[in-house]
């Protein structure tokens, strides 16, 4: 057992190197945010925050210090702080990210710009409001169709699950780790242009159902997209993909979609492999 | 104030307990009118973050049985769960797993089709039902998505609720909506409380910072009971600096926990278990580890423990601890394929909540509650991982139920709400909190609070710590941080913060009065100075009602049907 002490001592001498010469080391940051509350008609200002900063800390933490030491009225929406509830969605320096996920370490510069995510009509600071966003999601039927969807308790004995194999939950499975941030929908260009459209993360979503076996609704779906502010709307920016915090590929998802309507489809389970994430 | 909103069903809170609710209620009566009001956006509540499994018996055909669940649940519980609570988690489990897998979710299979399941802390045979290690999540989205199938079940997003209205009965609640700002009254003849833990009263937490027991505080101000409060859960692996989760799957796919000699350490305290003993043994041994000089220290400054996974490969972790990788990179700076993993016990569940019987019921007629906000004493003083999403479901699915049974046979009663109740909560809020002064900065009493949890009410207790926590609460409570700063009316996220503060200062000190009058070691409470547990004294539970001056303590009996204590060895 001393050598897996041996290659820890190893591991953490040459990971405090490497941070070194990777992260960006600051003992503060100017955090620039974006104020305004809409409903009272005011205009937007930035205000600006010194920020202390350790290693570790996220744009989350740097924006909740600011709020708790310096300016209390600091509007923004959180909590889970892993990337897993989807509510920090914000634009951190341009670009739409979830600010529990952007280490203050990974960015260049001294001065971070925070502001509400595009496409979403701006409520107050950094929170805007997502009910079109989930009206879109809701459109598209993201459940299960199928006539035994629902089971009966008083047969509680009798019961089995819908066979999968491995292989057919590869299918969908990486559509199925969004967790409707938004930020997909705040990068697309055709969403800007068309808010009927319903969005990379709808689509996504219709095919997550598509791709199920235990989904029995598969043409109501495609017929459901392909409509004047449907699926052909998308020319393929793939911004979507690129923000997109969690893996997911909704621009895989709309063009595997469009293969289907078009009457062809490749390897699905080949192309929907999620990313491996660790080398992106 | 706005005209009252009306519906049959109000089920506070939207995490897994709460949109299951939703469904069984809705799918009981189409005609019945079910809204679920949460203080976030509903899919994104904190049981999102459960990630390693949720328990059941699937496979009695290769060697399970729900005895052996029951069991496995009542001795985890050191003898403090209700066992006739325990058997009816057991017994509806099966049947929720194969809803969810119907309804969408995306449960890990084996290579014959079927579900797969993995091993976990404290059970006898391998029934933790998983989904990659990001069950929670795959479950709520699941519910969420299963939700829109049903147009009686109505969102509020990011409503506040502030109080419960009742008279001899439950009659509904105020709340605010968090986009504009206005105070508003909801009218329902049924309600649920599913708000889920409060383990932010703890600075070093796994919890989403959502949660704060603003649920159980409102139940408490309203005359209900909270029960077993002292028995808090401390997860084995927290990561650092954050407290964020390493699943217990990482174990139960045959991780290590080592200490500065290479040593797995767990040999000399379960050798049975090793690290897959119950979470309560597992903390309490790290922790001696760290007392005897056998720890880690974390660049941090804490002191901590080594959790390896390198041997069990990169296809393996990749597939299925791909989330907790992610994690480790990211928030860690560790790639676990790689090294191991620093971790300590870091808050984790409350094994305590409002006071309910086994169908859920509070003690105010119409008024039922579940999940972690719920103490149906499932867990007793200690919970076994994966246990916690299956009572979410199980007691959702009967709470919305009775809910809605309650509610069609109320539908043709008149009530009314009490104008006074509702003008004295306005008053609370508006003119205790929202137009206060005083020059504390609330954000800093509750850093002091939490702190003060972390280092007197954590894995080991004792006398002296307990009362100089419970002294400072008093303390804190008493200063000038009831104000808030912000005067906006549209999301003020200051206003909910402080009223988040107040009922974490009230429940903090319901958690050491409890921990306190309890004068033994059971499960996950440890006195240093009662390290043995004493069944003539404390084979109960405890209770504590609200009152101005502090909490009025009570016992209640524990439910025994055939299993008699002895003593709780792995």
């Amino acid at each position: 057992m001393t050598e897996t002490i041996e290659k820890i001592e190893h591991l953490d001498k040459k990971r405090a190197k490497e941070h070194k010469e990777k992260e960006i080391l600051r003992s503060s940051v100017t955090l620039k945010v974006l104020r305004a509350n809409r409903a009272a008609g005011e205009p937007a200002r930035y205000d600006t925050y010194e920020v202390p900063v350790q290693r570790s800390t996220t744009v989350l933490d740097a924006l909740l210090w600011a709020k708790q030491s310096k300016d209390h009225s600091i509007g923004i929406r959180y909590s889970c702080r892993m990337a897993s509830c989807g509510s920090c969605g914000m634009k951190i320096n341009g670009i739409p990210r979830l600010a529990c996920y952007t280490k203050v370490s990974e960015l260049e510069g001294s001065t971070i710009t925070c502001e509400p995510l595009a496409n979403f009509p701006h409520l107050r600071d950094l929170v805007t409001d997502f009910s079109q966003f989930f009206a879109h999601h809701k459109d598209m039927k993201p459940y299960v169709q199928n006539k035994a969807a629902d089971l009966d308790p008083s047969q509680i004995t009798k019961l089995s699950e819908f066979l999968q194999t491995p292989e057919d939950v590869d299918k969908f499975l990486q559509f199925s780790y969004c967790i409707k941030c938004g930020l997909c929908y705040s990068a697309c260009p055709t969403v800007a242009m068309d808010t009927r459209f319903p969005g990379p993360q709808a689509l996504g979503q219709a095919y997550r159902y598509f791709a199920d076996t235990r989904d029995g609704a598969s043409k109501d779906r495609l017929d459901m997209v392909d409509e004047k502010h449907g699926i052909f709307r998308c020319h393929f920016a793939g911004s979507c993909s690129t923000v997109c915090p969690k893996g997911v590929d909704p621009a895989l998802g709309i063009q595997l979609l469009r293969g289907h309507l078009l009457g062809f489809s490749k390897s699905e389970k080949k192309a929907a492999e999620l990313k491996d994430r660790s080398k992106a | 104030m706005a005209d009252a909103i009306s519906h049959d069903v109000l089920i506070i809170g939207s995490g897994l307990a709460g949109l299951r609710a939703a469904i069984s209620a809705a799918a009981a009566d189409r005609s019945l009118s079910v809204a679920v009001l949460s203080k976030v956006q509903v899919m994104r509540s904190h049981s999102v973050s459960a990630e390693g499994g949720t328990a059941a018996v699937l496979y009695e055909e290769e060697g399970d049985n729900p005895e052996s669940h029951i069991y496995d649940t009542i001795k985890g519980s050191d003898f403090l769960g209700d066992q006739d609570v325990a058997e009816r988690l057991v017994k509806n489990m099966p049947f929720e797993i194969y809803q969810m897998d119907h309804w969408g979710m995306p449960w890990s299979r084996r290579k014959d089709g079927r579900i797969a399941q993995r091993k976990f802390g404290g059970y006898s045979f391998p029934r933790a039902t998983f989904a990659q290690d990001k069950v929670g999540f795959y479950l709520m989205q699941t519910l969420y998505d299963t939700c829109l199938k049903y147009d009686n079940i109505h969102f509020y997003n990011e409503w506040f609720c502030t109080s419960i209205l009742r008279d001899s009965a439950f009659r509904g609640v105020t709340a605010i909506e968090m986009k504009t700002g206005d105070f508003t009254v909801f009218k329902a003849p049924a309600g649920i409380i599913c708000t889920g833990g409060a383990g932010r009263i703890f600075s070093f937490s796994t919890y989403a910072f959502s949660s704060t027991p603003d649920g159980l505080d409102m139940a408490f101000r309203a005359g209900l009971a909270l029960k077993d409060m002292e028995f808090v859960q401390f997860h084995p692996t927290g990561i650092m600096p954050s407290g964020i989760l390493i699943t217990e799957g990482a174990r139960g796919e045959g991780g290590y926990l080592i200490n500065n000699k290479g040593e797995r350490f767990m040999s000399k305290y379960a050798p049975g278990k090793m690290e897959l003993a119950p979470r309560d043994v597992v903390s309490r041994s790290m922790i001696k580890e760290i007392q005897e000089g056998r720890g880690f220290k974390h660049e941090t400054g804490f002191d901590c423990m080594k959790l390896d996974l390198t041997h069990l490969g990169a296809e393996r972790i990749k597939e299925v601890l791909a989330g907790i990788r992610e994690i480790g990179i990211k928030f860690s700076g560790v790639d676990i394929i790689d090294e191991p993993i620093e971790v300590r016990p870091v808050c984790h569940y409350m094994m305590g909540g409002i006071h309910a019987n086994v169908d859920g019921a509070t003690e105010l007629p119409g008024l039922w509650t579940a999940g972690e906000a719920a103490c149906n004493s499932t867990h007793g003083a200690n919970r076994l991982g994966a246990n916690s999403t299956s009572e979410c479901i199980v007691w959702g699915r009967i709470t919305g139920e009775l809910a809605a049974e309650h509610a069609v046979a109320e539908k043709t009663r008149s009530s009314s709400i009490s104008q006074e109740q509702v003008a004295a909560e306005e008053k609370r809020i508006y003119d205790g909190i929202f137009r206060g002064a005083g020059s504390v900065n609330p954000y800093d009493v509750r850093k002091e609070m939490t702190d003060t949890m972390d280092a007197k009410a954590y894995v080991f207790r004792n006398e002296e710590g307990l009362s100089s926590a419970l002294k400072k609460v008093r303390e804190l409570k008493a200063q000038m941080w009831k104000h808030v700063d912000d005067k906006a009316k549209e999301y003020n996220t200051n206003f909910t913060n402080v009223m988040e503060i107040d009922s974490m200062l009230r429940t903090a000190e319901v958690v050491l009065v409890g921990a306190l009058n309890r004068k033994e070691s059971r499960g996950a409470h440890a006195r240093t100075d009662y390290p043995v547990r004493d069944d003539a004294n404390f084979l109960r539970h405890t209770l504590a009602y609200h009152t101005p001056e502090g909490p009025r303590m009570d016992w209640h009996p524990v439910v025994f049907t055939r299993y008699a204590p002895v003593e709780r060895k792995y």
